[in-house]
């Protein structure tokens, strides 16, 4: 069980993500963008943060490189979500901070098996 | 465990309703020469979220469709295509393929390809023209379910695979584990893995770093780029060498593997006292996560934690709205509806108790009522929406419309954030589509009319919104051509809908457009023109209690006002009582009350009694004759008896009521009598007031409706004669 922060503008997504991770046992914690993300970050430690790319206000790979300088979460997994098969976000994702990635579009099953390479 | 992915469908269709509904406002906020770049980039987003939740969900044609829209956005906010009214166009068109798509699959049908055929070929046509340097994003996107493939598109080896995985010093900051990597690896097949380190000496050592590398023999049918795959998140913060089995010889390999991979920094046997820390440790099992290495240990406690103190909730700062089916809102105003009638109940009983001796009470019924009220008007207040709803197509409808009609027109949406209640909106929707398509294509001229008129080219339409009083107040302000008075009231006599032998104010003339079975328009036109005439729309209106008025000057323009309440569930009402019978009256309609005098009655042949008021005579309903109630006053001798005359309407029509007294104000809870009895001419509804009786709610332009066919078929004698 682990304690996940989900980061998605898209509603349907999020709920996708959180139902799917809630039903496999872990806490999940959701915000519609980074910045809102980042700050909940900051007061709350989270074993994974699974984020979207593309976000209004602040994005993904910002918010990537934000928590990361975070002391706290130096060695969390963060995962980016993104529907750029392409590697440029994922490249840009990694230069951030990210640990790995999630190519959109994605099944449960898929997602959680991404999650298991993880979390423990 | 597997999750049902149609639970998300329903969410998944609202918002890409409302990406769609976003990205029409922005694409048509581009046609102005000064956008922002925001204004792309958002368009841009509802797109992607649709194609990715399309994708995720399973609607792969909207997903493909979305696609090269994506493409096309991707380019335009790169700077890599020109941002053109035909490139805008297309779309628009899009978007509304995409709506049809949205709600087929919501409906559970499928979508008749050929309808896309048009916009795709456009769309195709539109990202065929080279944008400038760069090429479309990656075609593959929508098939890749997972990940990519890696280059090397190795062979399958029956035998397996060696393997050797050495992570970076400073891998573990990447958050990866190679504990968990190895674990995936071993799903692959059988696996035997060695754990090798390269530890420093311990006064050198960071606790932070990886300091041990992995050889692997994976036995079982893989190929390699299903091992890479494995490795993809690390493969540029580590070395990785992936070799055959049988290419290489067991022995030599592992000297050969090892030469390869020691760093001349590196030098082993150091003695610690980690027992990971010797060498050759044979792990086999992997299932542990305490098998982690020496870093990870020290992660648990890492020191820096400068703002852990977590009081918070997990709430805090995160979602600032949550979704909840209207029928859960709707039941709760059924409930707290309930609520306020036992309120009230208990407040008429409290009433009753001596002050004196039941002080206690009666102070915790005030506190009751203060809290129901507070609890109704925040649950009324999730009903509510900023009218922006209802105002969000217009753009869009008047860039068809004017493009369509080759008007000019500048619209302009005040007053976007008031809110009222989500049914209100729902069904003010279409009269307000219908008054701006009317103002179209009948208000406004064409530039050549406008400038031959001294006008400006453009023609102005404002539509603004705002609260007065307990109502809202809908706004709809064009400066075209006005009324035509002469073709109305032609067109009136034509109808048999007036006589045509008296002279009629300009307003009476104006007024006539909302008779049933009027219509200006020369030929039925494909804009306002639909069999729907203003009588439609004002019955709607009324049907929400509402009202709507027109006013209007030739060659200058016309604005429609609506005044619609703001709930449909609660109102504030006036009860009176007339023969015994309690009824209420909506307290917005009442415009005064008045002493009932008999000298201020005139009888007019005709029209009935008229009440002379200040400087005006208005119509005099008795209430008792409407309803036929017995008018006879319970004690004949009371002589006293306190009629009253509540003046009742609105700006442009009054008409006095006749009662016998006027009882409380409050607020009533309407119940429906269509669903609970039988819609009756007359009444908009029922309450159940404090004592528990039900009172009928009058509808007052129903009931005026009632009094003009009452007086046509019988017309009454004059009970006060007048002199002459």
């Amino acid at each position: 069980m682990a304690n996940i922060l989900v980061v998605d503008d898209s509603a349907s997504m999020r709920q996708m993500v959180s139902v799917t991770l809630k039903d496999a046992g872990h806490i999940i914690t959701a915000a519609d963008n980074g910045s809102a993300a980042l700050d909940i970050a900051k007061r709350q430690k989270f074993d994974l943060v699974l984020t979207d790319v593309n976000m209004p206000v602040m994005d993904g790979i910002t918010l990537t490189r934000e928590i990361r300088k975070l002391g706290q979460y130096r060695f969390t997994p963060i995962l980016i979500l993104t529907t750029e098969a392409g590697g440029d976000k994922k490249q840009e994702g990694k230069a951030a901070g990210a640990t790995g990635w999630l190519v959109k579009p994605f099944n449960p099953s898929q997602l959680l098996a991404t999650i298991s390479k993880v979390v423990a | 465990m597997s999750v049902d992915i149609s639970q998300f469908h329903e969410i998944f269709f609202e918002e890409s309703i409302e990406g769609l509904d976003l990205m029409e406002k922005e694409l048509l906020n581009l046609n102005k020469d000064d956008y922002d770049v925001e204004t792309i980039n958002t368009i841009f987003r509802a797109a992607h979220s649709i194609k990715g939740g399309a994708g995720s969900f399973g609607f792969n044609q909207i997903s493909e469709f979305t696609h090269s829209v994506e493409t096309l956005l991707d380019q335009m906010r790169n700077n890599e295509r020109e941002i053109n009214s035909q490139a805008i166009s297309i779309l628009l068109q899009a978007v509304d393929k995409l709506r049809q798509m949205v709600s087929a699959a919501e409906q559970n049908e499928s979508f008749d390809e050929t309808e896309l055929v048009a916009v795709s070929e456009a769309l195709a046509q539109l990202l065929s023209d080279t944008p400038g340097k760069s090429t479309p994003p990656e075609q593959a996107t929508l098939s890749d379910g997972n990940v990519a493939e890696t280059p090397t598109t190795g062979s399958t080896h029956g035998s397996g695979w060696h393997i050797v995985f050495k992570p970076n010093k400073n891998l573990l900051f990447t958050g990866n584990d190679p504990l968990l990597i190895l674990k995936e690896l071993k799903q692959l097949g059988d696996m035997q893995l060695k754990l090798k380190d390269d530890l420093p000496p311990f006064s050198d050592m960071e606790p932070e770093e990886c300091y041990f590398h992995w050889e692997i023999t994976l036995k079982g049918t893989n190929d390699e780029s299903s091992i890479r795959e494995v490795f993809e998140w690390v493969e540029d913060d580590c070395e990785l060498i992936i070799k055959p089995l049988d290419e290489v010889e067991e022995k030599s390999f592992n000297e050969a593997v090892v030469a390869d991979i020691a760093t001349p920094e590196t030098t082993t046997n150091q003695s610690l006292a980690h027992p990971g820390a010797t060498t050759d440790h044979e792990v086999l099992e992997l299932d542990s996560a305490t098998a982690r290495p020496v870093v990870s240990e020290n992660k648990q406690r890492t020191p820096e934690t400068p703002n852990t103190d977590s009081k918070a909730g997990p709430k805090d700062g995160g979602m600032s709205s949550i979704r909840v089916g209207t029928d859960k809102v709707d039941n709760l105003i059924n409930l707290v509806g309930e609520l306020v009638i036992t309120q009230s109940m208990l407040g008429q009983l409290g009433s009753e108790l001596d002050g004196e001796i039941h002080q206690a009470i009666v102070d915790r019924l005030e506190q009751l009522e203060r809290n129901t009220r507070e609890l109704q008007e925040g649950i009324m207040r999730i009903r509510m929406m900023p009218i922006s709803f209802a105002f969000n197509r217009f753009p869009r409808l008047v860039h068809d419309l004017s493009q369509k009609t080759g008007k000019k027109v500048e619209l302009q949406l005040s007053g976007e954030q008031t809110e009222l209640d989500k049914t209100v909106m729902e069904k003010i929707g279409d009269p307000l589509v219908h008054l701006v398509r009317n103002s179209l294509d009948h208000g406004l001229e064409t530039p050549e009319v406008r400038l031959a008129a001294g006008k400006s080219e453009t023609g102005h339409l404002h539509l603004n919104a705002f609260h007065r009083g307990g109502s809202i107040i809908i706004k709809i302000t064009d400066d075209g051509a006005g009324l035509n008075e002469e073709k109305i009231l032609k067109k009136a006599i034509e109808k048999n809908l007036v006589s045509g032998n008296e002279t009629m104010l300009p307003e009476q003339i104006h007024e006539l457009i909302f008779l049933p079975g009027f219509s200006t328009a020369e030929q039925v036109s494909d804009i306002s023109g639909r069999g729907v005439g203003m009588d439609v729309v004002r019955k709607n209106v009324k049907s929400l209690g509402g009202e709507i008025e027109v006013k209007s000057q030739k060659g200058s323009g016309s604005t429609f006002t609506i005044k619609l309440p703001l709930t449909l569930a609660i109102m504030d009402g006036q009860i009176i009582k007339v023969a015994d019978q309690n009824f209420v009256i909506p307290l917005l309609s009442i415009i005064e009350s008045i002493e009932f005098k008999d000298e201020s009655i005139r009888s007019v042949v005709g029209k009935g009694e008229l009440l002379s008021l200040r400087d005006e005579y208005v119509p005099l309903i008795r209430l008792t004759d409407i309803f036929s109630l017995d008018q006879t006053p319970k004690n004949p001798d009371d002589t006293s008896e306190r009629n009253l005359i509540v003046v009742v309407g609105s700006d442009d029509y009054k008409v006095g009521l006749l009662v016998n007294e006027l009882l409380a104000q409050q607020q009533v809870v309407i119940k429906s009598l269509e669903t609970n009895y039988q819609k009756i001419e007359g009444f908009s509804g029922a309450t159940i007031l404090g004592d528990g009786t039900v009172a009928l709610i009058l509808d007052i332009p129903g009931m005026m409706t009632l009094f003009e066919k009452r007086m046509q078929a019988n017309p009454p004698q004059p009970k006060i004669a007048i002199e002459a």
